[in-house]
């Protein structure tokens, strides 16, 4: 029986510190199939996968292969099996060839460029790859890349291929290429996964879906006898009910107008194309889409910290005044009168200054005021007893390093600080992200509270429990672009993750 | 699934933050540790260990004369690190205060040398200082435009400066200032043009003090200061902030070469009274030692530049009179080095055995 599988998963568990990412997973993966790997941000993918290419060993369960249990300790032991796996973020060297990058680390062999060539050449024919042996990685495009990693994991006889994430950076083009290829590496008997959230794309191209949840394994189903609202089902689970307290507001009131916004990332990737949406006063408006898609970004396009292709970003001022945001840098939306707070999600990489106290952090957006060249150090102090009062952060006094709080104290410490700023926008980017439940809930309702006050609040979230219980309407993002906008109170967790996982998709009535 | 011997023997971890005390006993203990070391070398040579400590000392302290040029060698060193101490808080790592040293010394020097008979004193050397602040600063701007404009690496930048500056003086020192035809040398300059003293040392040991003061206040409470910390901390948090990051780098290398130059200019001026190609003599080197050991903190570096100047000093006189070789001298400074620096490995990181971490596991 066992020996149908390539690589049988029991009992899989894998604790980082108190998070468990995956708990008691059974996994089977057999020859001649593709099996996609579905499952939200979070919920445990990369993790398993990481154990069978011998990044991570598991605590608890076992690994055949072929029907032998295995123990992985490498991905040298990995290859030993016969496992490859392509990462998201490719391991490349950018200054040596793809030749140079496919035998890298293989020691014992003579190092004969010439063989190496040809091999590298036969693989490429057998499975239509088109890639130049000498050409250096810096000189590729992404797709080019990802052929290189593909053609390493085959160079050292790797037959059962993990693809993480791979057509997260490509074209519609490039895809439906690698898609050419995964055929025909299927019909050469070889097992693959692929980590992926993109339902078209596991419905075209896979035989068999395995979902995990929250690093739960939840089932596998055949590709051919499920349908996408099936699998988001599985994939999201049933909506719980948190009780978060949701207040309405009585005159909402335009406050930031996009249109068309689009922006390109330093590599040249399009992270948002043409997204429109309109933020009132008095309300929260949640931003869900898998991680990713461009919400980062949208954040800071917003804020002038990142440059935007085109489009328009008006924000509507207390007395009734448009100000273009587009080409301005922070300090001069600052200089404008625009008050805009923002918790970015890197709190401490960002949002703060790790090696400083309360009060320095506190001064990160005063430090300007007054006059002279001499900094203020009293207001922003107060500032400091006072968050350390109202939000009761825990820490011996207002000069300890924020770098050595605990998660959540440092973000009150930095919500504590935009909210502070009387904001007319407040931009929050995952605020709960790793708090306890306890924090999470008075983040919620510090929240709620500016909603109140006439604050329009825009709340990017992962946790589509949370967003549907919070936000009055939610955007969904879907690899750079608006899947829709949907009402909160009205929408349903499904429809939500649909929308998510359906690139460009456009409101489609069920 | 037992994975218990992919555990390495030792490995290390990195410390939460240590108690002060505790981390100030291991560093007095490193200076125990390194004075130990230094032994071994001189009891190779035949010497005795407590005899050598102690001529270091007196020979560096023990007279007034000596007092007086330990003195001099501090205060070179005292400025140096006072000058990259702000890039260093930025993580701008400037090493290229040698070249900036330099260049405020050829920009104080063309004026002592042209200058000396066409105004009084007091405003020949005012115009020295300033043309050697003007100097340093930009020799350290350029670095740090092209830091700021192409992100080009600053710590090859700033080093390749040094060489170029240092082949400039060697032209001057062959050509267009040579003294006598075919001495090499640049002369010695005018009377007029030298740093007058104050209890027989150079006045440069009050305007260091004061740029201690000065950099203590402006790293500590000026909005300046406070840029220069949050960008050492997060760049991406100084942009959040809406600081203009490629700026305030460019202007921190100013000053911070400003102040190279007018040490420049108190060597030329004060100590050397000529300019010649070694007028840096490594300085620029040893003060970034300075400017780590005292932690970036202005007052422990009149302290830190101190013992090294006795160690200087004294070694120097240990040559002379036990006939130890020149270089042991230089192997009891090093030794000295090598434990101060790497005993901050101990306060930041601690050591964890394999059998320790098992147990820690199972609780």
């Amino acid at each position: 029986m066992e020996n149908n599988y390539a690589i049988e998963m029991r009992g899989i568990t894998k604790r980082f510190g108190q998070v468990v990412a995956n708990d008691g997973i059974d996994l089977k993966i057999k020859r001649g199939e593709i099996l996609s790997l579905l499952g939200e941000n979070g919920s445990g993918k990369t993790t398993l996968m990481n154990m069978l290419s011998g990044i991570y060993q598991p605590d608890e369960g076992e690994i055949f292969a072929n029907g032998k249990a295995v123990i992985i300790r490498s991905p040298k032991d990995a290859y030993d099996h016969g496992i490859g796996m392509i990462h998201q973020h490719y391991k490349l060297v950018d200054v040596f060839t793809a030749a140079q990058n496919i035998v890298l680390g293989l020691n014992d062999q003579k190092l004969d460029l010439r063989a190496i060539n040809s091999k590298v050449q036969d693989i490429c024919k057998k499975y239509s790859f088109a890639i130049d042996p000498a050409m250096r990685i810096y000189d590729m495009s992404v797709s080019q890349k990802q052929t290189v990693e593909i053609v390493k994991v085959l160079y050292r006889g790797a037959d059962i291929l993990i693809l993480d994430e791979p057509t997260a950076v490509l074209t519609p083009q490039e895809t439906e290429r690698l898609f050419d290829v995964l055929r025909n590496m299927k019909n050469d008997n070889k097992a693959i996964v692929i980590i992926t959230h993109k339902l078209n794309e596991v419905m075209e191209i896979s035989d068999e879906v395995a979902v995990l949840r929250k690093g739960k394994y939840i089932g596998t189903v055949q590709t051919s006898e499920t349908n996408p609202q099936a699998l988001t089902d599985m994939m999201v689970g049933h909506a719980v009910v948190l009780n978060i307290n949701r207040p309405k507001y009585d005159q909402p009131k335009i406050r930031l107008q996009v249109q068309g916004l689009s922006c390109i990332d330093h590599e040249g990737i399009k992270k948002l194309d043409n997204v429109s949406f309109t933020a009132m006063g008095g309300e929260i408006l949640g931003i869900a889409g898998i991680a990713g898609s461009g919400q980062k970004e949208l954040l800071e396009c917003v804020t002038g910290l990142h440059h935007a292709s085109a489009g328009t970003i008006r924000m509507t001022s207390n007395d009734d005044q448009h100000i273009e945001l587009i080409g301005k840098t922070p300090m001069q939306i600052r200089k404008a009168g625009v008050r805009m707070a923002f918790v970015p999600e890197d709190r401490l990489g960002m949002g703060l200054v790790g090696s400083m106290g309360m009060t320095g952090n506190m001064m990160l957006r005063s430090w300007r005021h007054g006059k002279g060249v001499f900094l203020n150090k009293k207001s922003p102090e107060q500032l400091a007893q006072k968050v350390w009062k109202d939000l009761e952060v825990v820490t011996p006094d207002t000069a300890f390093p924020v770098r050595r709080m605990s998660g959540g104290n440092v973000q009150k410490v930095l919500v504590g600080r935009e909210i502070a700023s009387h904001p007319s926008i407040l931009m929050t980017a995952y605020p709960v992200r790793g708090l306890d439940i306890n924090t999470s809930y008075t983040i919620y309702n510090l929240l709620t509270e500016q909603k109140m006050q006439g604050v329009a609040v825009i709340f990017v979230g992962e946790d589509l429990d949370v967003l549907l219980e919070l936000c009055d309407r939610i955007l969904v993002l879907c690899g750079g672009k608006v899947s829709g906008i949907a009402e909160a109170r009205t929408t349903t967790k499904e429809r939500i993750g649909y929308m998510m996982t359906t690139v460009g998709g456009e409101e489609k009535t069920k | 699934m037992i994975n218990e011997t992919k555990t390495p023997f030792v490995r290390l971890a990195k410390r939460d933050a240590m108690d002060p005390k505790k981390a100030w006993l291991i560093r007095v203990g490193s200076i125990v540790v390194a004075l130990i070391l230094s032994s071994i070398p001189m009891m190779i040579t035949g010497n005795n260990p407590f005899t050598a400590y102690g001529i270091i000392i007196s020979g560096s302290l023990g007279k007034s004369i000596y007092l007086k040029q330990t003195i001099k060698t501090a205060i070179p060193l005292l400025g140096c690190a006072l000058a990259i101490a702000p890039c260093f808080k930025m993580r701008f790592w400037n090493i290229g205060a040698e070249g900036q040293i330099t260049a405020g010394a050829i920009a104080a020097s063309y004026f002592a040398l042209y200058w000396y008979d066409k105004v009084p004193h007091p405003v020949l050397l005012s115009i020295m200082f300033v043309s050697a602040a003007i100097a340093g600063g930009i020799w350290g701007f350029i670095p740090a435009f092209f830091k700021a404009k192409w992100n080009t690496n600053e710590t090859l930048f700033t080093l390749m400066m040094n060489y170029i500056i240092i082949g400039i003086v060697a032209w001057l020192q062959g050509g267009p200032w040579e003294g006598r035809k075919g001495s090499q040398l640049i002369p010695m300059f005018d009377k007029a043009s030298r740093l007058p003293e104050v209890f027989g040392i150079h006045c440069g040991w009050i305007i260091v003090l004061v740029l201690v003061v000065f950099m203590h206040i402006y790293m500590n409470y000026t909005k300046h200061g406070y840029e220069i910390a949050v960008i050492g901390d997060s760049e991406n948090t100084a942009r959040y902030a809406g600081m203009n990051v490629g700026w305030i780098m460019m202007r921190t290398m100013f000053l911070s070469g400003a102040i190279c130059g007018i040490v420049g200019f108190m060597v030329v001026a004060g100590a050397n009274h000529t300019l010649y190609k070694g007028v840096a003599n490594g300085v620029g080197f040893t003060s970034i030692t300075v400017a780590w050991l005292s932690q970036l903190n202005a007052f422990a570096m009149i302290i830190i530049s101190m013992i090294l100047a006795i160690l200087t000093k004294g070694a120097n006189t240990l040559q002379t009179k036990l006939k130890v070789p020149a270089s042991i001298s230089g192997i009891v400074t090093g030794i000295l080095l090598f434990c101060m620096l790497g005993c901050e490995f101990f306060i930041n990181y601690q050591l964890i055995f394999r059998h320790k971490t098992s147990e820690e596991v199972r609780q």
